[in-house]
């Protein structure tokens, strides 16, 4: 008993992803929580806010392999199937960042020093705003497939993508005044710290970067 | 001739087996485009099958019944045996009912179409020789068997990519729906309606008085009293704010869901004017040769002949094929209003018009073809391409899967009877 109409069609990836990725921007949202526990020097509420990022990487990564699975090759599908799977890889790799940043900090016990903490927050809030913005994009991409990839739902996107460059451009200026404001005050900071303490600046700024980059990847879908 | 009243007897209970088959396994792939989409409930889908099947079967049926009936074989050769050619008739239903009946069991994707031809072409060589077959019609079957699906593929590639273009990628899409949803169910009724009047409605008492000026009026009132019932549906659908993002494409959908119904009744009306022909085909052979007590003359299809067709397709949709479609609706999908409409109108277009022409075409064939030509026209997220290899693979296993089975019963029947 069956019926091979109904078995034509493969799994649609773009659920999946949608969820995919609403995960990884749980872990990205994550950190926000995670450096104002380490600005109070609340290492057991960091110790458990990390303990939260790395369940939302796992999960983000469980998804990974299953969508994998989902998109064989010999598939039909509107868009490539290696774009897809780019565009997968890179929403993977936020969650991973995040998990690297929250790691390095607690593994070091990172101190955010005094003078740069409020603008060290904001800056990591303008990076996980990024990843939401990306996450705004991954949304739409139910009503793209609804209309083949045409039209004036394309134009809806690149609306959103082009927000998200303007947070990516922010958080590109945040990066260097933290940066500057650090400078200034290195000298009075053990040196091993401070050297770490850039690290986390810049792995925090790739965050925005990469959500810039799903913004790029959905655009380039939308170019086929 | 001896045997007459077992013969016409062994006609209609092979027949209604046959049409059984059909029912229960193929229908299910007919009204799978619009209970996939979530359009109809079970029971509508069943009802929708059960009239139009029927209705597809009596009136637009008569032509691929007749080449079923003569076009296959070259029935000179039988001058002298008309009882071979009727033992060989009721074979070809036998083998083609077991097929159905194994394929269904198994989960295999077999056509009807292509086991019947099989099945009568096997006993054919069998009891005569190769040179009993008309081969040359059977070349343009084959024909058709190719061009129907690619026929559907760009019918529905056209189609979908005019919704596109007139509706989903506007930036007032429900507003547009709205407008030329009734104008899509206008087109899609003329066609259908009028491809029946023109060619097959021949076949009965009324077509045969009808000019085709009259056919033409008839259809476009027909299209026209449907799309203005459509339109009052369509109206009455309101906005789904909560499920809605800003191009209202929920509630777009549930417009096209008004299609689908219209959809689900051309695809079972085209189901049931050409399949239906695969289990009455050989029965129709048989009265006549009983009939007229002759293999070469052509006595008219009696409509009750077609109407047993019918019934014994809606039998099978009863009582084995409501199963098929219950499982067929119970499975996501990614298959929405819109595409099925365009897949199943290119579908159903192709198929009634093979009807026309008396080509024995596979539905199945014709809506994978349709569901491709969406796919290509960016319509589906994903679409298994090795499924779909092995759906136009199974019909190479098909035909001499009946040719076998036809010849073996043929023997036995022959041993029987004679």
């Amino acid at each position: 008993m069956s019926n091979y109409i109904s078995k034509i069609f493969g799994t649609s990836p773009v659920a999946p992803l949608q969820k995919h990725m609403t995960v990884c921007c749980a872990a990205t949202a994550e950190l926000t929580r995670f450096f104002e526990h380490a600005a109070a020097g609340d290492w057991a509420a960091v110790d458990e806010s990390r303990g939260q990022i790395v369940n939302w990487e796992q999960k983000a990564d469980d998804l990974k392999h299953e969508i994998r699975g989902n998109i064989p090759k010999n598939l039909l599908m509107p868009v490539p199937r290696a774009d897809l799977l780019d565009l997968l890889l890179v929403q993977d790799l936020m969650a991973n960042k995040a998990r690297e940043i929250s790691g390095l900090v607690v593994g070091r016990r990172i101190e955010i020093p005094q003078p740069i903490q409020e603008s060290f927050i904001a800056y990591v809030t303008r990076n996980a705003d990024a990843a939401e913005k990306a996450l705004e994009c991954v949304n739409e991409l139910d009503e793209l497939y609804e209309t083949g990839f045409r039209g004036a739902e394309v134009s809806v996107v690149e609306k959103l993508v082009h927000v998200l460059g303007t947070i990516e451009d922010e958080t590109d200026d945040m990066q260097s005044n933290i940066r500057n404001g650090l400078f200034d005050i290195e000298k009075d900071l053990p040196p091993v710290d401070v050297m770490f303490l850039y690290r986390v600046i810049e792995l925090i700024g790739e965050i925005g970067d990469l959500a810039e980059r799903i913004g790029h990847r959905l655009e380039l879908l939308l170019s086929h | 001739m001896e045997n007459e009243v077992l013969f016409l007897a062994l006609a209609t209970v092979f027949g209604l087996f046959a049409a059984w088959g059909i029912g229960a396994n193929d229908v299910a792939n007919a009204m799978s485009t619009s209970i996939g989409s979530r359009a109809l409930t079970i029971k509508q889908a069943l009802l929708i099958a059960g009239v139009f099947e029927f209705a597809g079967a009596v009136l637009a049926g008569g032509e691929v019944t007749a080449t079923i009936r003569k076009g296959i074989v070259d029935s000179t050769y039988f001058v002298g045996q008309p009882e071979i050619l009727i033992i060989g008739m009721l074979a070809s239903l036998l083998a083609t009912g077991s097929w159905l009946l194994i394929a269904s069991r198994k989960g295999w994707p077999v056509s009807t179409t292509h086991s019947i031809v099989g099945a009568i072409i096997g006993f054919t060589v069998v009891a005569v020789g190769f040179e009993s077959v008309k081969w040359g019609k059977v070349a343009v079957i084959a024909a058709s068997w190719v061009a129907s699906p690619v026929f559907s593929g760009i019918v529905a590639f056209l189609i979908f990519n005019s919704i596109a273009w007139l509706i989903l990628t506007r930036e007032d899409p429900l507003e547009r729906a709205r407008r030329y949803a009734p104008i899509y169910i206008f087109i899609t009724v003329f066609l259908i309606s009028l491809v029946t009047m023109l060619k097959g409605l021949k076949h009965i008492q009324i077509g045969q008085q009808l000019e085709s000026a009259e056919c033409y009026a008839i259809a476009t009132a027909c299209g026209v009293v449907v799309a203005v019932i459509g339109k009052f549906f369509i109206m009455r659908i309101k906005v789904d704010e909560k499920a809605d993002k800003e191009f209202h494409f929920h509630t777009v959908e549930r417009v096209f869901a008004v299609l689908m119904v219209v959809t689900a009744c051309s695809m079972a009306f085209a189901h049931g004017s050409n399949d239906v022909a695969n289990a009455i085909g050989p029965v129709a052979a048989v009265i006549s040769i009983v009939g007229t007590r002759s293999v070469t003359q052509a006595a008219p299809i009696p409509i009750w002949v077609l109407a047993l067709g019918g019934i014994g397709i809606v039998i099978g949709l009863g009582t084995y094929g409501r199963k098929v479609i219950a499982m067929v609706g119970s499975r996501i999908t990614p298959l929405t209003p819109s595409r099925g409409f365009a897949a199943g109108v290119a579908a159903s277009f192709t198929i009634v018009f093979a009807s026309g022409t008396g080509m024995p075409v596979s539905t199945t064939h014709a809506l994978v073809g349709a569901v491709l030509g969406v796919g290509m026209a960016r319509g589906f997220s994903a679409i298994d391409l090795r499924v779909v290899g092995r759906i136009f693979l199974s019909w190479i296993v098909t035909i001499p899967a009946g040719a076998i089975l036809s010849i073996i019963f043929f023997l036995i029947l022959r041993a029987a009877l004679t």
